[in-house]
This record gives structure tokens, sequence and C-alpha cells, in this order.
């Protein structure tokens, strides 16, 4: 076997592509477990209802594309809003396995209301983007945009999270709740605010996802599981480590994915992930 | 300015504060002592409506706090430099000192405030990249006293800012809170330390056991031989 | 109490003996089986360790037995031992890490919803054994006859529900020796202060790694009987993310910390699911699954004890009540 085997570079390259859409994912749960303390166990099927209202307000409501993806932007930052204010905020008080409990719970209902309202047929947005061919390799371009706008999607929260005082408050919450009415700020307001940004995290995923991929409504499980495999590998609430997990782990899927089926590269990136369990239990720089 | 009338305050079954009144007038330093288990804290967490009372008024520039979110408190001019200064560890010092500015009407006196903060404690401004976390007691509760003062406050409610300190920085400290009395500033300390804390305020109570038991002048209570004998060893 | 449990438990055995028509008992057999399932998750749940991903176990349970029925010959027999032995090995792989390093609460639970899926996307791509997503029955021993024991199939439904029911009442025992023993008051200690429990010479990772194989190999036993009885599996029906969360939810709505709770939920669930298809038809696709997931959420904030165990906490307020002395 050549060591520079132009397809292996390409899935080398796919996976550092699909590893973009992986960080920002976990960014958006890290983002959530490190300020609130609660796993949404149902993100992406947030991520999915997403996809799925791109799909009819371009589709079939004929919005223009552009306009749909900002209107899955924000309908979603409403839903995480939304999501915390009727099911996690009730239960914050309770034992931690209640808040992730009622996520499942929550998970089953979407996708559910997903099956009755869409159907299980696959839909597309049907935007199709060209393909580049780059040395013998072929490389979706919808995927180099989705890795470029993810990365500017978390450089943009990284400045907001540093520079703003609500990005600021954010970071102090995580640090000592108590407090934090001594500066003025209403706890339960942050929350929200965070939820609704990690929803608008997983809007813009959903908007990148939807221009590679078909939608139905058990997607979520697609890439759910494996976005939480990220998180807890990079250390739970590890914005950072969850970054540096998820290339980690789109590299064992795609390269893995290259050499045997495709779904073989997810057992392999989750026998790692087990592997990885065995030896830093905590996560790569997780610490609790 | 401040004044508590009757107030009374618990923790589930277990009452802390007894109908305990007192008040403080602007631009007066006053010390609310006694021993540990007093009340104190209680006495304080009331004032910022981090615990609720049972009955009593507390009052801020006649307005009752009554209505009052934990969160609007500061809002109305009080700032509270909490017990064991917590600071935000992982944040910098200038982080921590940005969030003692988060209410909207301070964020427009940033800069100038920053400056003051600095002007106080030099130190502060050395190191204001480092982690919060890593500063010594002394310069934590420099930078926490400094995050309360970002609010632009009419009263600094200090708690305990002795504890946890080596004898020689709280000697600092202190001279540091006189000096902010001196600016001007209201304060309300609460402390277990009665020779230094009587040294800095104009005023002080006497507080055992949720009960008010006396006040008067420092001088006045300096004097005392209740309070000689009791807490000065003499 | 005990007299009316023996009643309740003949009145439940020779019910189907007074003519039960052939669908009321196909649904009496299904509850009794889930109540298995459910309680042997329950075992592991109730005690802190909450997995969200059982659905693991019962497809390993499931699949090996057929796959070795129907693609080796291997009577389900021998495949039991088989499949509770992977079963075994892999709640070993997941737990050991877990809790040998203290890792419990959110990250164990992704970690086991991981496990599931894992499982579920094997069962795909192996689909040249095992049929895929469309799913697998196994080969059929009863073409000539009504019975087979070799193959462990049976035609007679009045027989599968007298092994269910044995299995259902094991499943109990096994609740309660779990339930009973020291490690119960070693673990209840540990989920409330690992430190604390640890420091009185306690093999806490054992005792955990104890109770999850337990767990684990009770619905490993469940899935076995599930293919055998149903005589269909797919990925999706015995392992993912969605049966896993069904049990859950079975077991939460009837109760967790009560013996027979999970046994409510499985009733409740199942009435649920009857309820839906009489009054709406069969054709409303996901409509109990929304009405789980609903309902999931609303019994986790509202009665996280579940029914059987909000009912038992109401019975024993009203029972004290008459005698508390007002406060002096």
């Amino acid at each position: 076997m050549q060591i520079f085997d132009v397809f292996l570079l390409e899935a080398v390259i796919n996976g550092i592509l699909l590893g973009g859409i992986l960080a920002l994912l976990a960014l958006g749960l890290n983002l959530i477990f490190g300020v609130i303390d609660v796993v949404w166990i149902c993100y992406a099927e947030l991520i999915m209802l997403g996809m799925y209202s791109v799909y009819y307000l371009h589709n079939v409501y004929h919005w223009p594309l552009a306009l749909a993806l900002l209107a899955c932007v924000l309908l979603v930052a409403a839903l995480g809003a939304l999501l915390h204010v009727l099911v996690i905020r009730p239960v914050l008080g309770a034992e931690p396995i209640n808040q992730l409990l009622v996520t499942g719970g929550v998970l089953f209902f979407l996708q559910a209301v997903a099956t009755l309202a869409f159907g299980v047929e696959f839909k597309n947005v049907g935007v199709s983007l060209p393909t580049l061919q780059v040395g013998g390799m072929y490389l979706s371009f919808a995927r180099l945009i989705a890795f470029v706008v993810a990365l500017g999607g978390m450089v943009a929260v990284y400045l907001f999270l540093k520079r703003t005082y609500i990005g600021t408050a954010i970071r102090a919450i995580s640090q000592d709740r108590g407090i934090m009415p001594l500066m003025g700020v209403s706890a339960n307001r942050i929350f929200v605010l965070t939820s609704a940004l990690g929803g608008a995290l997983a809007g813009l995923a959903a908007c990148l996802l939807v221009l590679q991929y078909d939608i139905h409504p058990a997607i979520g499980l697609t890439f759910g599981p494996i976005t939480f495999l990220v998180c807890v590998l990079g250390g739970l609430g590890n914005m950072v480590g969850g970054f540096i997990a998820a290339f980690i782990f789109a590299q064992f899927i795609s390269v893995g994915g290259y050499f045997l089926a495709l779904e073989w590269g997810y057992v392999l990136a989750f026998l790692f992930f087990i592997g990885m369990m065995f030896w830093r239990p905590q996560g790569l720089l997780g610490g609790k | 300015m401040l004044q508590l009338a009757n107030v009374s305050a618990g923790y589930g079954s277990f009452q802390a504060l007894f109908e305990v009144s007192l008040e403080v007038n602007a631009g007066e330093s006053v010390a609310v002592i006694g021993p540990n288990g007093a009340g104190k804290t209680t006495l304080l967490r009331v004032i910022s409506k981090i615990i609720e009372m049972r009955s009593g008024t507390v009052t801020m520039e006649g307005r009752s706090l009554n209505d009052v979110a934990p969160h609007q408190v500061i809002a109305l001019g009080i700032a509270q430099v909490p017990e064991n200064r917590r600071l935000f560890p992982k944040l910098t010092v200038e982080e921590n000192l940005k969030m003692g500015g988060f209410l909207p009407a301070a964020r427009a006196h940033y800069g100038e405030r920053l400056e003051f903060v600095y002007s106080l404690f030099p130190r502060m401004k050395e190191r204001r990249a480092q982690r919060a976390g890593t500063l010594s007691g002394g310069e934590q509760q420099m930078c926490a006293i400094g995050r309360a003062l970002m609010s632009g406050p009419k009263l600094l409610l200090l708690d305990e800012p002795s504890a946890g300190l080596a004898p020689v920085v709280v000697q600092s400290i202190f001279g540091l809170i006189k000096r902010i009395c001196g600016e001007g500033y209201t304060v309300l300390i609460v402390e277990q330390n009665i020779r230094q804390v009587l040294k800095v305020v104009d005023r002080a109570y006497l507080l055992e056991t949720g009960r008010i038991k006396t006040s008067g002048s420092s001088a006045a209570l300096l004097a005392s031989d209740e309070i000689r004998k009791a807490y000065l060893g003499l | 109490m005990n007299g009316a449990r023996w009643i309740g438990l003949a009145l439940l055995a020779a019910a189907p003996l007074a003519g039960m028509g052939d669908y009321p008992l196909h649904l009496l057999i299904l509850c009794l089986l889930w109540a298995f399932v459910y309680t042997g998750w329950a075992i592991m749940g109730r005690l802190g360790m909450v997995s969200l991903g059982h659905g693991a176990f019962l497809g390993i349970g499931s699949y090996v037995v057929v796959m070795g029925w129907n693609h080796y010959h291997v009577s389900p027999w021998l495949g039991l031992p088989l499949a509770l032995g992977l079963a075994a090995l892999v709640g070993f792989v997941i737990g050991y890490p877990c809790f040998r390093f203290k890792i419990v609460g959110h990250y164990f639970a992704l970690v086991t919803l991981a496990l599931s899926e894992v499982v579920r996307l094997i069962i795909i791509a192996l689909r040249d054994y095992t049929g895929g997503s469309l799913g697998v029955t196994p080969k059929t021993a009863l073409v000539k006859a009504t019975w087979s024991l070799g193959a462990m199939q049976f035609s007679s439904k009045l027989v599968w529900f007298y092994i269910i029911l044995v299995v259902w009442l094991g499943g109990l025992w096994v609740w309660t020796r779990v339930d009973r023993s020291m490690a119960r008051l070693a673990l209840e200690a540990i989920s409330q202060e690992e430190d604390a429990a640890a420091s009185v010479g306690m093999n806490v990772t054992r005792l955990k790694l104890g109770v999850t194989l337990i767990s684990a190999l009770l619905t490993c036993l469940g899935g076995v009987l599930y293919a055998q009885y149903q005589l269909y599996v797919s990925p999706e029906t015995v392992s993912g993310i969605g049966i896993s969360l069904q049990m859950v939810f079975g077991a939460i709505a009837g109760g967790m910390f009560v013996r027979l709770g999970p046994t409510v939920g499985a009733v409740f669930t199942l009435l649920l699911a009857e309820g839906l298809r009489l009054t709406l038809g069969h054709d409303i696709h996901g409509l109990d699954t929304t009405l789980y997931g609903l309902m999931l959420v609303l019994f986790i904030i509202f009665m996280p004890k579940g029914i059987l165990g909000a009912a038992i906490e109401a019975y024993e307020k009203r029972r004290r009540a008459p005698r508390v002395a007002p406060a002096a």
C-alpha cells in the first residue's frame, strides 16, 4: 500500500470537514451543560426540526434559501429557550438523573411528532452544490462551506463569551451561581439566554447539515449519540476538549469508514471511545 | 439611608435574627460586631435579599425592599462583598471587575470606575489579566471589594472582610477600607475582628445570638467594659 | 398482605385457563414479558445507575439466539448462555471504567445511550447475517409439530404464558434479593456519598458491577424470550435508543423504587398503546410514542416516583396522619 494514497487523504480531509460540524454540535451541548449543568439528550432532535423547517420554508413555501436558513437558526434558538422554560426549569432542583430523563422524553416526543407531522419518507432540500476536484480527490463544496461556517460560528461564540457582558456572565455563572444576584444578574435569564444560544448553534448546524443530507424523523440518531460521545471524550462541559475530541472522532469515522463499511467507522469510533474511557475516564480535558 | 426595623429571619426551623433594628446614614461607616454564629452574615443576606425575612422591614432611601428580587438589589445602590470573597476563579481580575459593573446603568461608567479601582488597588492593575483563583487571600479581598465598587454603589456591604486572612494582611485590608470610608462611601461592615473594625468605623452595633445587645460610637464601645471584657480580653 | 398476594397470584395464574381469547392472552404475555424487562432495568436504575442503553442487552439476547439458530443450527438453549456471556462482557466493559473511575450520572447515561446505538448499528452493518433493518425471523421448527423444545418454539400461547409468568416471578425474586442484600444499603450510601462509603471498606466498584451484570443478564434473557415468542425481531424493536427509552419510561411511569412498579409501568404502556390503536386505528404511525414522550416528560416533572410509587406514598401519608400529635 502506498503511503500517499490519495483516497486515504481524501478520507482524512473529509474527516477534518466532518470534524468541523461535530465540533459545532459539541459546542452547543457543552455550552448548555457547562452553564446549566443539564444534558439535552434531545439536542439532535432540535437539529432535526431545524432541518425540517428549512425544507418546509424553502421547498414548500418557497422562501428564498438564505431567509429559510436564517429563520431556522432563529426558530431553533426559540425552541431551545422554550425547552428550558417548559421542561428543564421545573426539574432544575430535582435529581440530576431526572433532568437527563426529561430530555429523553422530549427526544421521544419530538421524533414522534416529526413522524406524525412530516411522515417517514426521506426529504431533501435539493440544493446541489458542486464537487470540487483537487488533485484526484473529490471534495464536496457543501462540506467545505459547512466547515468554514462551523469554524466561523465557533469563533463568533468564543468572542461573544469573552468580550460581551452577557458572555462573561454566562462564563461566570458556571463558576459561582450563588452570587450572581449580587452582580445584578438573574440566573434564570442567563439560563434562558444560554438555552437560546445553544438552540441557535443547533439551528446553525441544521442549516449546514440540511445542505448535505436527507431529512428523516430519526436522523437525530445518526449524529446525536456521536455528539454525546465527543462531548464525554473531551470532558463534558469543556468546550475546548469537545473541539479537539470532535476532530479525533471524525477521523476514526472517516478513515475507519474508508477501510471498512460506513457503519463500522462508527463502531470503531465507539471502541476507541471505550478504550479512552479505560485510560482517561474524565475525558481528555475533563477535570470535575 | 438604610433602615432595618424589627427584622426577623432564619433558616427552616432555625431562627437567626430576632427583631433586629438598625440604621445606616449617608456617609457613615457602621459595623455590626459579634461572635461567631451571632447572625451577622444572615443580616447581610437579608439586606441583599438572598434570603427572605420572616417579619420586619428593610428600607433603602425610604424605599421598602419587600418586593425587590435578589438581582434587583444592586440597582438600588446596595453592593455586597460576600464572605470569603467569592470571586469567579477562572475569570481574570479584570473580568471579575467587569462582572461587578454588569448593571446596565454602570456600564457607561466602566472605564472611569475601572481606573478608580486600579488607583485604589494598584496591585489589581498589575494582575489584571491573572485568573482570580490564583490570587493570594489579601489580593482576592481587594479584587472583591473593587468588584463591588464597580457598580457605583451608594451603600457598600462587607461581610467579614478579615475572614481567613493573615493578621498582616488584615491590617492592610482595614487600612484600605478606612480609605474607602474616607472617600465618602457609606459602608456597613459585618465583622468578628472587633478591635480592627472599630478603628475604622464611626459606629457599631453588637449582635449576639440574633439580637442587638448594644450600640454606640466606636470610641464608646472600645471604652466600654462589656466589650473589653468579653471580646477584647482585657 | 401476604395472603392477598398469593390469592392475586393464583388468580393471575389461573386466568388463561378460564378461557381468555387468544389476543387478550397475547397482551397478557407481552405485559408480563415487558414487566420482567423493565424490572431488570429498574434493579440498576433505582440505585442511581440510570442506563439509557439497555436496548443493547435486549438486542444481544434476541439476535444471538436467532442468528445461532438460523445460521448455525444452534439451539436457543445453547444460544442463551452465549448471549448471556456476551451481555455480561459488554456490561463489564462499559461498567468497569465508569464505576472504577467514578463516572456516574450524565457520563454513564450518555455512554450507555451510545452503546445501544452502536449495537443497533452493528446489527444493521451485519445485514448479510441479520437482514439489516428489515429484521429477521427464527426459522420455524413447527411445521409438523406444535412445539419443539430444542428450538424453544411453542405454538401454544398457554405454554408461553406459564413460561413468562415464571420468569416474571423470577425477576421479582431477583429484585427482592438485590434489594435486601447488604449491597443495597451500601449502594444507597454510595449513591449519596461515594467517598464515605468507600472509606468504610466497601468495594464500590465490585458492588456496582455486580448489580449491572445482574441487570444486563435479566434484560438479555428478556430479549431471548421476546425473540422466541414474537418470532420476529428488528434492530429498532430490540435495540437502539427507542426501546431503551421505552424501558426507562415504563419503569419510571410505574414507579422505579417499588418492586411492582415496573410491572405497573408495563401494564400502563401496553394499555396505552392498545387503547390508542383501538380508538385511533392502526394508521397513526407514532402517536403512541408521541404520548410516551410527552408523558415521560410530565411524569418526571410531576410524578417522579411513578404511578405506584405516588400511590404508595399517598397511602402511607394517609395512614400516618391521624397518629401525628400536633406540635405543642
